[in-house]
């Protein structure tokens, strides 16, 4: 890596594992929105990967390449409890439930000392680097697009667009949104771990309500029409905070505003571009 | 003591349900899941807060008002960010939304400008030492709680049953666009339910804030839980279902603390919901929200 | 001629109302079966039965002699049932070759990996796949409009686009729901055509309809629905002149006048 580009890290790192981290988590929202469903439990799923995997490294001393996996599976069985009885449901009860999800993963952070109750846990040892996470969001990146661009990213618009005639088409509906669910559970938890081994700490109260909106908020603004514009979006929204000092104090109001006028005014997201699809 | 763990649960219960009621009546009308209601349980609080420690106005004055004051909150955030969705006819989920972020934006707003810290209301607002009845002990804002509870209820199912805009509020949860076309204003309708759930909020925040003597920006929020846990298995919608399973749930709350743990509360709450999704998602008396063909 | 598709008992019940009750349906391979009937009568909800959208109350449904009856709506398309839905249900976000792509879906053998991998298992599919595809929008005369977002379409277009993306598949059997609804004669003579052209490639149809004309030209059997039973089925010609089909779309007072008038006339 060249000089400048290290120093230039060093200094910002902070900021440059948000991106990458973040950008994981847009498309962990992305997923479920592909597929017209609305989650809001990227950010407990999230907590879940960061909390698992904090525990494996710091009491179980259990190696890195065990943990991730390990915390990429730990949010999958949350999800499957509640994608499964949503299925047949109106889409609010799973938005309701997944929101439910995270009060309640917060409660027990809170009150549970083993996992450090209000405190939280330090002293996480750095075991992610700049490679690591921008290595694996490139490749969720990659393997978005690919199957974007396949008959499934077909399947998974259709499945947006009209349920029924989806179905109708042969589409297993029920697998492709619990499929979705599993994903955005699977990449979420990633950047949990990823999340907790760079910061060295974390704490109850960052897994909550409002991580969870600004994650809708980062996917409002870029749309969905390819899997780069969320990740586009939570870069923005990452980035304008930082460079606009007297903004972040406002970042939480910002998220919420944007939200309001996508929905109100510009169903596609601000940077909407739709994937042009070109058959193999 | 089995007994008092009871009455403190009924009387917790009757705050939940009193929460409840406002949201599971804009979904049965409306049809939406709002979740800026939370931010009008803040509010009324904090308005209470405000008469009572600026003006020195008492108990008696400062409930009605902070419960206008949100109602009418209620009636604009309701024109500013739902009127039109609902004219377009959007879905669901495109109410939730708009709903999420502006309860981000309000909540957040709130507490950069009043601060986080936790605020009371002035000591001796509700008059006098807790009374012992039949062995068990009841403070004053408990009953106030009850009492409140069940006038607020009573008027509510009074006016749905008894009125000729109840009538048309009635009209308009079973069918929004016949009810349009039998005359009824939907709009004027729409802004009334939002009154009168704002209204049911901001008294409710006034109460809660009162019994757990804690007013703070964030106190909507941490209800919202415990709000569709009982809106859910009471059934959406449905008055009765938010009342029953809002006791419910204050009483299984507070025997948890009690007898189990009390960082579990939360947990089991969630369980209940959960079960709830498994088993039988219309809740009590609702009709289950299938999705659409 | 053997039964394609068999109802036995068929029957569905909504919160007291039968909206199909006791039907028993018979559909022979290779005809153009049409389906008539009052509004209201059941014809819909039967095809929601028939393609697994709604689960009957009672009784069951054969295809080929398989029993559908407990499959959801995605198993039997794999097995070769397509429906095409009143109004269109087109997805207009995507191109209209993408959406006969859709239909192709049930088709398709390479998975998950496969894709991400640009296998080149994956990629002959897909290649094949595109030529299904044209071929079917070149039947259906929409070939120009390949590229096109199929919301642009035209009604009339967007109705083909349906059947086209339907057929796809080469399915035994297709529901078409009131495909004439809302064509002027000219549509509605190519529709005759491309439906006659279907049940040529060996396909079965089963179709809904309003429009008398159309279906006494095309059908070789119409079956009646009223109130959800079943009161007549045969030829057109004699569906026609059927006493029940005329008491139910005319009712008794008039059927009975006709009869009587039809009688006296003859004498």
């Amino acid at each position: 890596m060249p000089g400048w580009l290290a120093d230039l890290l060093w200094t910002y790192q902070n900021v440059v594992y948000a991106l990458g981290i973040n950008g994981l988590l847009a498309l962990s929202m992305y997923v479920v929105l592909a597929v017209g469903q609305l989650s809001l439990g990227q950010a407990a799923f999230m907590g879940l990967g960061a909390y698992c995997s904090a525990i494996m490294t710091l009491k179980l001393n259990l190696p890195f390449l065990v943990v991730l996996p390990v915390s990429c599976a730990a949010p999958v069985a949350f999800a499957l409890a509640i994608g499964v009885p949503t299925l047949r449901l109106s889409g609010v009860y799973l938005a309701i439930a997944t929101i439910g999800l995270g009060e309640v993963l917060r409660a027990v952070y809170l009150n549970v000392d083993w996992l450090g109750g209000a405190l939280g846990l330090s002293g996480i040892p750095e075991q992610a680097d700049f490679w690591m996470i921008y290595g694996l969001l490139g490749a969720a990146l990659a393997v978005l697009w690919l199957i974007g661009r396949s008959g499934i990213g077909r399947a998974m618009e259709a499945v947006r667009e009209d349920e029924t005639a989806a179905q109708v088409m042969g589409i297993d509906v029920a697998r492709y949104r619990l499929g979705a669910l599993v994903a955005s559970a699977v990449l979420a938890g990633l950047a949990g771990a990823l999340g907790a081994h760079t910061s060295s700490f974390i704490g109850p109260n960052e897994y909550g309500f409002e991580p969870a909106v600004s994650i809708l908020s980062f996917a409002l603004l870029g749309g969905i029409g390819t899997p780069a514009a969320p990740v586009a979006g939570a870069w923005i929204l990452t980035l304008l905070p930082e460079l606009l000092r007297g903004l972040s104090d406002l970042r939480l109001v910002f998220n919420g505003v944007i939200i309001v006028i996508v929905v109100l005014f510009l169903p596609e997201g601000l940077l909407a571009v739709r994937m042009r699809r070109r058959a193999a | 003591m089995l007994a008092q763990q009871l009455v403190n649960g009924v009387l917790l219960g009757a705050s939940y349900a009193l929460f409840a009621l406002g949201f599971t009546l804009m979904f049965g009308v409306l049809r939406v899941i709002n979740l800026t209601y939370g931010f009008y349980f803040t509010a009324g609080a904090f308005v209470a807060l405000f008469l009572t420690r600026a003006f020195g106005l008492g108990i008696w004055v400062a409930l009605p008002a902070a419960a206008l004051a949100a109602g009418a909150i209620a009636v604009a955030l309701d024109w500013l960010l739902l009127a039109r969705l609902r004219r377009k006819g959007a879905p669901e989920l495109a109410s939730l939304m708009v709903t999420l972020g502006g309860v981000l934006a309000l909540n957040s707003a709130a507490t950069a400008i009043l601060g986080s810290d936790i605020r009371r209301l002035p000591p001796g607002l509700v008059a006098g030492e807790p009374f012992i009845l039949f062995g068990l002990r009841v403070t004053t804002a408990q009953l106030l709680i009850l009492v409140a509870s069940l006038v607020l209820v009573g008027a509510l199912v009074g006016l749905l049953h008894a009125t000729r805009f109840g009538l048309a509020i009635r009209a308009m949860a079973e069918k929004p666009d016949i009810a349009g076309l039998m005359g009824i204003n939907t709009g004027r309708t729409a802004a009334l339910v939002s009154f009168m759930s704002g209204c049911l909020a901001g008294a409710g925040g006034v109460l809660i804030g009162l019994n757990f003597n804690a007013i703070h920006p964030y106190m909507g929020e941490s209800m919202m839980l415990r709000g569709f846990v009982v809106v859910i298995a009471g059934g959406l919608g449905d008055i009765r279902g938010a009342l029953i399973a809002g006791l419910g749930l204050g009483v299984v709350e507070v025997l948890t603390a009690g007898y189990l743990s009390s960082g579990l509360k939360e947990a089991v709450a969630f369980a209940i919901l959960v079960g709830v999704l498994w088993t039988r998602p219309s809740g009590l008396f609702g009709r289950p929200v299938l999705r659409q063909a | 001629m053997t039964a394609l598709l068999q109802t036995r008992g068929l029957t569905r019940r909504y919160a007291g109302l039968l909206a199909v009750d006791n039907v028993d349906m018979t559909v022979r391979a290779n005809t153009v079966h049409a389906l008539i009937g009052p509004n209201g009568a059941g014809k819909t909800t039967l095809f929601n039965l028939i393609s697994g959208l709604a689960a009957p109350t009672q009784g069951s449904v054969l295809l080929d002699g398989r029993d559908l009856t407990a499959l959801p709506a995605e198993a039997r398309t794999a097995l070769g049932v397509a429906r095409t839905f009143q109004g269109v249900r087109v997805f207009g976000a995507m191109t209209v070759l993408e959406n006969v792509l859709t239909g192709l879906h049930a088709r398709r053998r390479t998975g998950l990996w496969a894709a991400v991998a640009r296998t080149p298992a994956f990629r002959r599919e897909e290649r094949a796949m595109v030529e299904r595809a044209r071929a079917v929008l070149e039947m259906v005369d929409l070939a120009a409009r390949a590229e096109q977002r199929a919301g642009a379409l035209s009604f009339g277009e967007q109705r083909r686009l349906e059947i086209a993306r339907a057929m796809a598949p080469s399915p035994m059997l297709l529901l078409l729901d009131e495909p004439a609804a809302g064509m002027n004669p000219a549509e509605t003579a190519s529709l005759a055509a491309l439906v006659r052209r279907i049940r040529g490639l060996g396909t079965t149809v089963l179709l809904v309809e309003h429009d008398m004309g159309f279906v006494m030209d095309i059908s070789d059997v119409v079956t009646v629905l009223n109130f959800g039973r079943l009161i007549f089925q045969g030829p057109p010609a004699e569906t026609r002149a059927a006493p029940e089909v005329l008491e139910a779309y005319l009712g008794h007072k008039v059927a009975a006048r006709l009869a009587e008038l039809a009688e006296r006339s003859s004498s």
